[in-house]
């Protein structure tokens, strides 16, 4: 019996698919045209709510965003029409993939730039380096004044 | 390797850290709203709009009116909280400042609007109705309240997200005003 319920709601839980915020009112007639709006809107930051793209925000500004975009799409528009008329309002902070330009070059280089810097330091620090050169033997003058002086120091000793 | 390069070396970890540390004071800074989209249309004309009054019988508000003096525009909506709070801030800038302000009503019916400023005063100039809210989207308009301050040239020069404080009129609004003015 244990085994009925739980498969019975194991079966439940499966049907339960993720809660879209795209309207049924809101596609567009044409598949092919309504996957391109899907796909593009997935790229496109709710500004609302901001962590989310507007295909998956249920603001009201996102709902204005995603007939924008099929509005433009339906006259025509290429995918990077209809983004440029989105950035021409809210700037690339509406693309969810920031573009690289100068302005983003520390974004997408810096951590590129800090590995290196790390990985130069790492080779500074833990390159071979010659070893010290060997201790010249004493000559014969040298050994004399050596003795001497060990010599003195045992005196002073006893 | 050579004394200065040695000490170099040694000195860089600390400014790095040192540089981090001020980047993070500057981020936490007080007011600042870390989520504030900056405008992209600073320093460009503002974009064309022709919308009704939320008036019957009243000019509406079109291009040409925001066009031979610097204009403060605010964009509210009778169903925004905020907009309620900075309301004595605008009626001091239109009224005790004189700035022009217009009213730019965003997302809303021009019943509630109307009934609105009726309760707190109308301290704008004209009020554009948009109720569908594309010509906010035009301009860039994320949410209400949003603030824009226009050059005579109908240029926008600056752009304020959230309810203004007295702090945001003395210490952003007017001194811009000031500066396009000249």
């Amino acid at each position: 019996m244990m085994r009925w319920i739980g498969a019975l709601l194991l079966g439940l839980m499966l049907l339960a698919g993720p809660a879209l915020a795209v309207q049924p009112g809101e596609e567009l007639a044409d598949a092919a045209q309504e996957a391109r709006a899907r796909a593009l809107s997935r790229e496109i930051r709710c500004l609302v709510c901001q962590n989310q793209s507007i295909d998956e925000s249920e603001a009201d500004l996102a709902r204005d965003l995603r007939l924008i975009l099929r509005e433009r799409i339906a006259a025509g528009d290429s995918d990077a029409q209809v983004k440029d008329f989105l950035v021409a309002r809210y700037g690339d902070f509406v693309l969810l993939d920031p573009p690289v330009k100068p302005k983003t070059w520390l974004l997408w280089f810096g951590p590129a730039a800090i590995l290196l810097i790390a990985l130069g330091g790492a080779w500074l620090y833990l390159r071979p380096r010659p070893a010290l050169a060997e201790a010249a033997p004493l000559d014969a003058a040298e050994r004399a004044r050596l003795d001497r002086l060990l010599a003195e120091d045992g005196e002073e000793g006893a | 390797m050579t004394q200065p390069l040695r000490f170099a070396l040694y000195a860089l970890p600390f400014l790095a850290v040192t540089a981090l540390v001020a980047w993070f004071a500057l981020a936490l800074a007080p007011g600042r709203d870390p989520s504030a989209v900056p405008s992209a249309l600073i320093d460009k004309p503002a974009p064309q709009i022709d919308l009704p009054s939320i008036y019957e019988g009243r000019p509406g508000l079109r291009s040409a009116d925001l066009k031979g003096r610097a204009t403060v525009v605010n964009v509210f909506a009778s169903w925004c909280v905020p907009c309620r709070a900075e309301h004595p801030v605008l009626t001091q800038l239109a009224k005790g400042h004189g700035v022009p302000l217009i009213g730019f009503n965003w997302k809303d019916n021009p019943e509630a609007a109307r009934a609105f400023l009726e309760e707190l005063g109308d301290p704008f100039e004209r009020i554009g109705s948009d109720p569908s809210g594309r010509a906010g989207i035009d301009w860039g308009v994320y949410g209400v309240p949003e603030t824009y301050i226009l050059d005579a040239a109908g240029r926008i020069r600056y752009k304020h997200v959230g309810p203004l404080s007295a702090e945001d009129v003395e210490g952003a609004i007017l001194p811009v005003l000031r500066q396009v003015s000249r």
